[in-house]
């Protein structure tokens, strides 16, 4: 076979969701049989979706897919498969009842398989061949999430996949797990298959790869080979040059501590520790950026605090009540216990739909989700919702038909305004929002600074987790940096540069550790 | 480079797509479409049946259910017993929590007010008999929702299968004490219950209430305007609404969602409680193990097709209970067997039912989406 | 007397038997179908017309012809009880309509169904008494092998049936292998746990979804066409046939989902059904009358109760509903 053919092609591959999302732009990039591409970029960079065009999950807009140098057209999964490509998603597609044999098995013709003794050792060849470890009989339910993705690549492999596409597969592994899955993906590259891990993990960047490919904001930046790039390089490459955005600062002189988070550990739902002995404080009058890859953390951090995520022993997070003068400890509180301490909090959460809002109810009826429990009578009060409503709807310009509109078919920045809108009519002392922009365009974006920065000037204490780093440097007093789970500094976001906090979000340096500002 | 061009996917002509952005009174008339087609339907297989002209059934039908004051009152009577299963059932299912016990609910209220009502009828002052008969049957239905709510709470037991079976024990219950308590000894009847004295009879006067329906009507639609405000506008029905949307929502905005499914179906248990007082005290003063007639059964699809609103669904289940009442009618005329009414039911359920799909999804021509 | 009670209880479990390996079948690719009483029913009716038919198009009913006495019910059963899987299927799987309302009026449908052609040819016939005996095709239905009588306890436990319930145990057999044992049972388990990684393994779910459902009725159908052509000889009366239906769907939680479970399962069930008959031959000394049937009738479906609560609690993954039960699959719905 020609050597000079890349495996893969893209030319001008453009995909929009709607008419204002585009997540992919003319981007063309090829990927060479036998080698180990690391495709980099921030969140919301386009990495996932390009990839999806090639495993069949979504169709181009426009532009050209060439496997081998031929013309493709992939409409479904299956097509990728009968092309020899095969992707590793995030989120697993086993059957949990089923075994590992059966998993394989599944969808495949009996006449090109065999029965299960023939899977079973197909299987244990692509183990041996690879280096992967895993029990043909075992259930999935009872696999670590290291074994399901194994597994994954193994059901993948056994389908005659020549290009393997990973999803982020280091987020869900421990530093040793990680380290089998790059010498079996070595091993496979010596096989000369070609092999594309999507990451935004730099050091795993340079420890895998032979090249890297950057995405920004879904255009193609330009590839490096590894051997030639350092951390720094691949960070500004990243994140970009900086962009001064015309945010409002100011400087509040009066800040008290309203919140101390100390020691904070908690495990998401694999009992991996998502946080790990996190603690800082958070003053009235302050912007506190939240800063880290997607996943280091951030949605227990806030959920801990708002009551909703079960944090480890030894963890402390402790509202300072000035008005009382008391310091009253959240950790063990429920929702609605939180809620009759008078802790005025507000969340605007990841999730607007799925969690800080009704999709089926009116901006009236949403206004009351936090607070229909007011009032000793059994009914609910709809007076003060719909007045709320119908200010929010004027002074937050949000477009809906009527406030009675169910808010899923208002736009992704009217629900959003609808979202943030509440929670900032309570007052709060602290108001936690994350990924406030997401989705949103400009103008949207900017009402929601203006709001966060009119919480502050108030006297607030803001804690703002988001992913485009010119707006947290912009917008934030201070960013805390998470990296793993764990707190890899606090930085000034007066003075610090963005390299710096990309750097911080992707490498924990050992040896100066707690450099905070 | 190579160019030839490998099609490896067929590309489907049409494909389907949820919408969200349908007006109310464009899904309002999909509704109404449906159920007129459904009634060209039925009318042709009921033409195909008797042989007779479509318009001269409907106008038996009609006579079936209006054609004097007791038939009007039995409809209104029908309508009303319907109409309280269905305004049981709807908040759980509101909360996505699939009570299909509604039949054993109703048996065990009119279990609990037979029980009352034979055990104290001549034992206690009529009116406390009433009080007990009340009391008890609503505690009885509570209990068969509150079981299942339990189990579902806490251990996730899937209700829908759960809810189904308690409705088979419910009935052998009312069997085994229909026998215990039958008249005379063996034949598996109880007659009227104090017939004599009307111990525990919810009833008007017949001065004021000439068929013995009145009351019954009475009281479903005082329910009727309590459920709609108390889904509509109190905080328990507006914790419902938010339990059945998204569980991650209920918890975000502090909503203890085990104590709503229990609390919940104790609602809808105790509900049903009330159906079966009212088939029990209120009209048949005896029960048997068909005393809830399959209501149980029918409600869930009227309270369905009412989009879960207990005002449409006086609508939904005059509907459904007109069509039976009319079947029943064509099938005494022309000499068919009564359960025509119950192929008439279904036919209409389908076609609602069906209906409902182009109200959530569209088709696009696969074309058409390229070129846009 | 043992061995007639086990008698009785397998011809009470068969028509069981039958709408649970259907039902079973069904749910194992998502789809909950509560209109499993009402395609018993059509089954049963559908057999009654297809004999009826034959019976009448005799000039001498002694000539009938087993093979086309025998067929023409069982392909009339298998037609009907195959429509309504289609109804259900169309609208659950095509038109994504509820499956909860969607069985129950099938239910209803289904029931009503029956009862009207029943008393329709009840009517015809007119006959004194409200049902129509069809004794000429149940004679061959109910045949069993002649040497049976003739090997005591063993003959009459064993090979005292008609064809049919032969076939309700090779069915659950044959279903149980090819639930286990096949990549297509496999692919079906995949559809019922989870259509989307069954999409994505390439695995056309609306026709696996289509196609079990409909052979799920046409087996479940089947047991209507035992019950009235062989266990009560051929004689339909309206409502006869009960609660089996729901007897079947209780049979199915009981056996976690297992058709060769079913087997057991439904002679279990079939001899709760009719113990009360036989407690006082049992144990002469513990007073037996009629409401203590009807508790002992209620057996079954607490025991299902217990099953499902314990199955529930012990959280143990094999023996829980599918997964995707009772869900609609839309893909783009990820």
């Amino acid at each position: 076979m020609d050597k000079q053919t890349p495996a893969v092609s893209l030319r001008h591959i453009t995909k929009a969701f709607g008419s204002k999302v585009v997540a992919n732009k003319d981007v063309s990039m090829d990927i060479m049989r036998g080698e180990i591409l690391a495709l980099l970029g921030e969140n919301g960079s386009g990495k996932t979706t390009l990839m999806n065009m090639l495993s069949g999950i979504y169709r181009q807009d426009s532009g050209v897919i060439y496997v081998d140098g031929n013309e493709v057209h992939i409409t479904s999964p299956k097509d990728a498969f009968d092309l020899g490509i095969g992707m590793i998603h995030q989120h697993f597609k086993l059957v949990d009842v089923f075994t590992a044999t059966e998993n394989v098995a599944l969808g495949m013709d009996k006449k090109t398989t065999g029965g299960a003794k023939e899977i079973a050792k197909a299987i244990a060849d692509i183990c041996d061949r690879y280096g992967f470890d895993i029990d043909p009989k075992q259930k999935v339910y009872n696999m670590t999430v290291s074994q399901k993705q194994t597994l994954e690549i193994v059901k993948t492999l056994y389908r005659g996949a020549n290009i393997l596409i990973l999803d982020e597969p280091t987020a869900v592994l421990t530093p040793q797990e990680t380290d089998k899955l790059f010498a079996v993906l070595r091993n496979m590259k010596a096989d000369g298959k070609s092999i594309i891990i999507i990451t935004h993990k730099l050091n795993e960047v340079l420890a895998i790869s032979d090249r890297v490919a950057i995405l920004r904001k879904g255009e193609f930046i330009g590839d490096v080979k590894t051997s030639e790039a350092s951390v720094q390089s691949l960070t500004d490459m990243m994140v970009g040059a900086k962009v001064e955005l015309d945010i409002e600062r100011p400087l509040i002189e009066d800040r008290p501590l309203l919140l101390s988070v100390s020691h904070l550990t908690c495990l998401d739902k694999y009992g991996v520790k998502a946080l790990d002995d996190v603690s800082f404080d958070a003053y009235g009058g302050e912007i506190l950026g939240i800063a880290g890859i997607s996943g280091s953390g951030q949605k227990q951090l806030l959920e801990a605090i708002a009551g909703l995520q079960k944090a480890e022993a030894g963890s402390s997070i402790t509202y300072n009540d000035i008005e009382k003068g008391e310091t009253e400890e959240l950790i063990g509180k429920s929702v609605s216990e939180i809620k009759k301490m008078g802790v005025a909090l507000s969340f605007v959460p990841e999730d607007r739909l799925g969690m800080g809002l009704v999709g089926t109810m009116g901006m009236s009826d949403n206004m009351m989700l936090r607070s229909y429990q007011k009032g000793s009578i059994i009914f609910t009060d709809r007076k003060t919702p719909r007045d709320l409503a119908t200010k929010v709807k004027e002074e937050l310009e949000v477009v809906t038909p009527n406030i009675n509109t169910p808010v899923r078919k208002l736009s992704g920045g009217n629900v959003q305004k609808v979202l943030v809108g509440r929670e900032i009519a309570s007052d709060p002392k602290v108001l936690m929002a994350a990924y406030a922009v997401r989705g949103l365009d400009i103008n949207t974006s900017y009402t929601i600074y203006r709001l966060l920065n009119e919480q502050k000037k108030k006297g607030s204490a803001v804690i703002y987790v988001g992913e485009d780093l010119d707006v947290l440097i912009a917008l934030c007093d201070r960013i805390a940096v998470l990296c793993g789970g764990k707190l890899n500094g606090i930085v000034d976001g007066r003075t610090v540069t963005k390299e710096e906090v990309g750097l911080l979000m992707t490498h924990i340096d050992d040896s100066k550790k707690e450099d905070e500002a | 480079m190579a160019t030839i061009t490998k099609s490896t996917g067929k590309e489907p002509l049409f494909h389907i797509v949820r919408r969200t952005d349908m007006p109310i009174w464009k899904s309002w008339l999909i509704r109404i479409l449906s159920v007129l087609a459904s009634l060209i339907v039925c009318a042709v297989i009921i033409v195909l049946v008797t042989g007779d002209n479509p318009i001269q059934i409907y106008a038996t039908m009609f006579k079936g259910s209006f054609g004097s004051p007791r038939r009007f009152w039995a409809l209104l009577q029908g309508i009303a017993m319907l109409l309280c299963v269905s305004l049981a059932l709807t908040p759980a299912f509101k909360m996505r929590f699939w009570n299909i016990g509604g039949e054993g609910q109703v048996l065990m209220g009119g279990l609990g007010a037979t029980a009352c009502m034979i055990l104290f009828g001549n034992k206690l002052p009529a009116p406390v008999v009433l009080l007990l008969v009340i009391v008890v049957s609503i505690l009885c239905g509570a209990i068969w929702g509150l079981i299942p709510a339990v189990f579902k709470a806490f251990w996730n037991t899937n209700e829908t299968l759960f809810t189904l079976m308690m409705n088979y024990i419910a009935i052998q219950i009312v069997s085994y004490f229909t026998y215990i308590w039958s008249s005379n000894k063996g034949n598996n009847v109880i007659n009227t219950i104090n017939n004599d004295t009307h111990a525990g009879w919810l009833e008007l006067p017949s001065s004021v209430d000439k068929y013995g329906y009145m009351l019954n009507v009475l009281i479903v639609a005082a329910l009727t305007i309590m459920m709609y405000f108390y889904l509509k506008y109190s905080k328990q029905g507006y914790e419902i609404s938010v339990v059945g949307e998204s569980e991650n929502t209920a918890k975000y905005a502090g909503i203890n969602v085990k104590k709503v499914i229990i609390r919940t179906m104790i609602i809808s248990g105790a509900l049903c409680g009330v159906a079966g007082m009212l088939l029990v005290s209120g009209t048949d003063h005896t029960i048997n193990p068909d005393t809830a007639g399959g209501r149980g059964f029918t409600a869930i699809m009227v309270s369905w097709l009412a989009k879960f609103n207990p005002l449409f669904m006086v609508v939904t289940s005059l509907l459904i209970v007109f069509m039976q009442k009319g079947a029943i009618e064509i099938s005494t005329q022309f000499g068919l067997n009564s359960s025509f009414s119950d192929i008439i039911t279904g036919i209409i359920i389908f076609f609602i039912i069906g209906s409902e799909f182009f109200i959530n999804y569209k088709i696009q021509k696969r074309a058409k989406e390229v070129e846009a | 007397m043992v061995a007639a009670f086990i008698h009785r209880a397998i011809m009470q479990g068969i028509p069981l038997l039958f709408g649970a390996t259907g039902e079973i079948v069904t749910e194992k690719s998502g789809n909950l179908n509560l209109g499993i009483p009402g395609v018993m029913y059509v089954g049963g009716i559908s057999g009654v017309i297809g004999a009826f038919l034959y019976e009448n198009s005799l000039a001498d009913k002694s000539q009938a012809n087993g093979f086309l006495a025998i067929m023409i019910p069982m392909l009339c059963c298998l037609l009907g009880s195959l429509i309504m899987g289609l109804i259900y299927s169309f609208l659950t799987t095509t038109l994504r309509a509820n499956q909860n309302v969607t069985g129950l009026a099938i239910t209803t449908f289904g029931v009503g169904l029956g009862n009207f052609f029943g008393g329709s040819l009840i009517k015809i016939v007119g006959a004194d008494v409200p049902s129509i005996t069809l004794s000429v095709t149940s004679k061959f239905f109910s045949a069993s092998l002649p040497f049976a009588s003739n090997l005591g306890w063993f003959g009459e436990i064993f090979l005292s049936y008609g064809f049919l319930a032969y076939l309700a145990i090779i069915i659950a057999i044959v279903t149980s292998l090819y639930l286990k044992k096949t990549r297509s049972g496999l692919n079906l388990r995949a559809v019922g746990e989870n259509p989307a990684t069954a999409d994505a393994a390439g695995i056309n779910v609306t026709r696996y979804k289509y196609v079990s459902t409909c052979v799920g009725s046409m087996i479940a159908g089947l047991g209507g066409l035992y019950y009235v052509m062989d266990y009560a000889n051929g004689i339909w009366s309206n409502n006869a046939f009960g609660d089996r239906g729901w007897l079947a769907i209780a049979l199915v939680i009981f056996t976690v989902w297992k058709p060769n479970f079913a087997i057991i399962g439904s002679i279990i069930f079939g001899g709760l059904y009719i113990v009360h008959n036989y407690l006082n031959q049992f144990f002469p000394f513990i007073p037996v009358d009629m409401s203590t049937q009807e508790l002992i009738k209620m057996a079954p479906y607490v025991i299902t109760v217990l099953v499902l609560i314990v199955n529930s609690m012990r959280r143990k993954r094999e023996s829980q509903p599918p997964e995707a039960l009772g869900l609609s699959y839309f893909r783009e719905d990820r």
